[in-house]
């Protein structure tokens, strides 16, 4: 019952309008054939049936933040310096501290934003890549459920990138202590950026293009 | 609402636009996604809290932020105190970024705002309003206070063994950004706005 239902779902694509994704207005595509730059004409955003190129610009992105994120990790993201002597210390040895001070609350924040988040991102973006790659027809719904859930959560991984800039900020120069920032940083916050990035360059409609009858997906 | 139709944004299911309840939300029935919501005085409210916004961002930028002391020194910062030190560190890049999502990105997002709604709401437009509109919608997810917010007090907790953290007049008027940008994206409803601007054409 389930197929038969998904068969008559009218989509916008199916339909032949744009869904402008700067205001949502729905425009009827043009019969010219070939490739045509239509802009909305309230918003003037560029109109496309799906975000273009969108599989392979999210595997680059992707990609790019796996790789960043192995130095993210293993380099250190402050440096401290106390009576001479320099401690520096990577995201884990942050939450480390945490933990062994008693800051169990912090030490759990610090993990998600900066541990489980992104790792949990890159291995989901991938998946859905996939997915959709296989005109997999499994569990759409769950799928942009947490394609929703990371839009919404990825950016929070910026956490440690803030911290890092308020230490830095507040324990300087002249004092016993100081803290300097290190160059994990750097790629830890490349790897939040891209990771957002890639996350909206992803199209959750190509899950449900997969449940259509016949097997043209609609161009751009 | 005049537009009659609508699509999903994340599955493209095609729905009819039915008069809304106040404050209630309208979802895809087939994945869930949320398509429109009806909030009353969309445009006085909205205009409100960006001014109330930027007012806050000038207070958060002029008056001291966070005050470290230790050992009978006080040390004072300010909010672009850790962009400035970044940058010393050979960090350039992490301190635009920074810069950009705590601050700059903020004050752009609240500044189109005003100057797309305030004119509304007089009844004429300025130039480019609907570019002014698309970019402060676009910048939504990069405006990052309330992480900021989250990241000093992760700091704070950090450095308490150490020194005393004496918060500014800076630091309040940020955390208020912080639930007024929150406000901010409950209230806006662009497509009302959208339609508004339609009117004119």
């Amino acid at each position: 019952m389930a197929m038969t239902r998904v068969h008559v779902d009218p989509t916008a694509a199916r339909s032949g309008l744009f869904n402008c994704h700067g205001c949502s207005l729905l425009v009827r595509r043009p019969s010219v054939v070939g490739r045509v730059h239509v802009r909305c004409p309230r918003c003037g955003a560029l109109l496309h049936l799906r975000k273009p190129n969108s599989i392979a610009r999210t595997w680059a992105l992707l990609i790019a933040a796996i790789i960043f994120y192995i130095p993210a990790n293993l380099l250190p993201v402050t440096i401290t310096t106390y009576l001479g002597s320099t401690q520096p210390d990577t995201i884990m040895s942050g939450v480390i501290f945490f933990m062994q001070t008693g800051s169990w609350g912090i030490a759990l924040i610090i993990f998600v934003a900066s541990i489980v988040v992104p790792i949990a991102k890159l291995i989901a973006l991938s998946g859905l890549l996939l997915s959709v790659q296989r005109r997999s027809r499994w569990r759409p719904e769950e799928r942009t459920r947490l394609y929703r859930i990371m839009e919404l959560v990825g950016r929070w991984s910026m956490l440690d990138v803030f911290v890092v800039t308020v230490l830095v900020a507040l324990v300087r120069l002249g004092y016993l202590t100081t803290i300097e920032a290190g160059s994990g940083v750097v790629y830890f916050a490349a790897v939040v950026v891209i990771t957002m990035i890639a996350t909206m360059t992803f199209d959750p409609r190509l899950i449900w293009d997969a449940l259509e009858k016949n097997d043209e997906s609609p161009a751009h | 609402m005049t537009q009659t139709l609508i699509a999903c944004h994340e599955c493209d299911l095609l729905h009819r636009v039915q008069p809304l309840p106040k404050k209630s939300k309208a979802r895809c029935r087939r994945c869930g996604a949320l398509l429109y919501v009806h909030f009353p005085k969309t445009i006085d409210r909205s205009l409100a809290l960006a001014i109330t916004g930027l007012v806050l961002l000038v207070i958060a930028n002029i008056y001291p932020f966070l005050s470290l002391e230790s050992q009978g020194t006080v040390l004072e910062t300010t909010l672009i105190t850790g962009t400035i030190i970044l940058s010393q560190q050979s960090m350039a890049g992490v301190a635009i970024l920074v810069l950009l999502t705590s601050m700059l990105i903020p004050c752009i997002l609240l500044g189109a705002l005003v100057y797309v709604l305030w004119p509304m709401k007089l009844g004429h437009r300025l130039p480019a309003n609907r570019r002014a509109f698309r970019l402060a919608l676009t910048l939504r997810p990069w405006s990052m206070t309330e992480i900021f917010l989250l990241g000093i007090l992760v700091s704070v907790v950090k450095l308490s063994k150490m020194a005393t953290i004496i918060p500014g007049t800076a630091l309040f008027s940020f955390l208020a950004l912080v639930f007024v940008l929150a406000a901010v994206n409950t209230f806006l409803v662009p497509i009302t706005i959208w339609e508004k601007m339609d009117e004119w054409r």
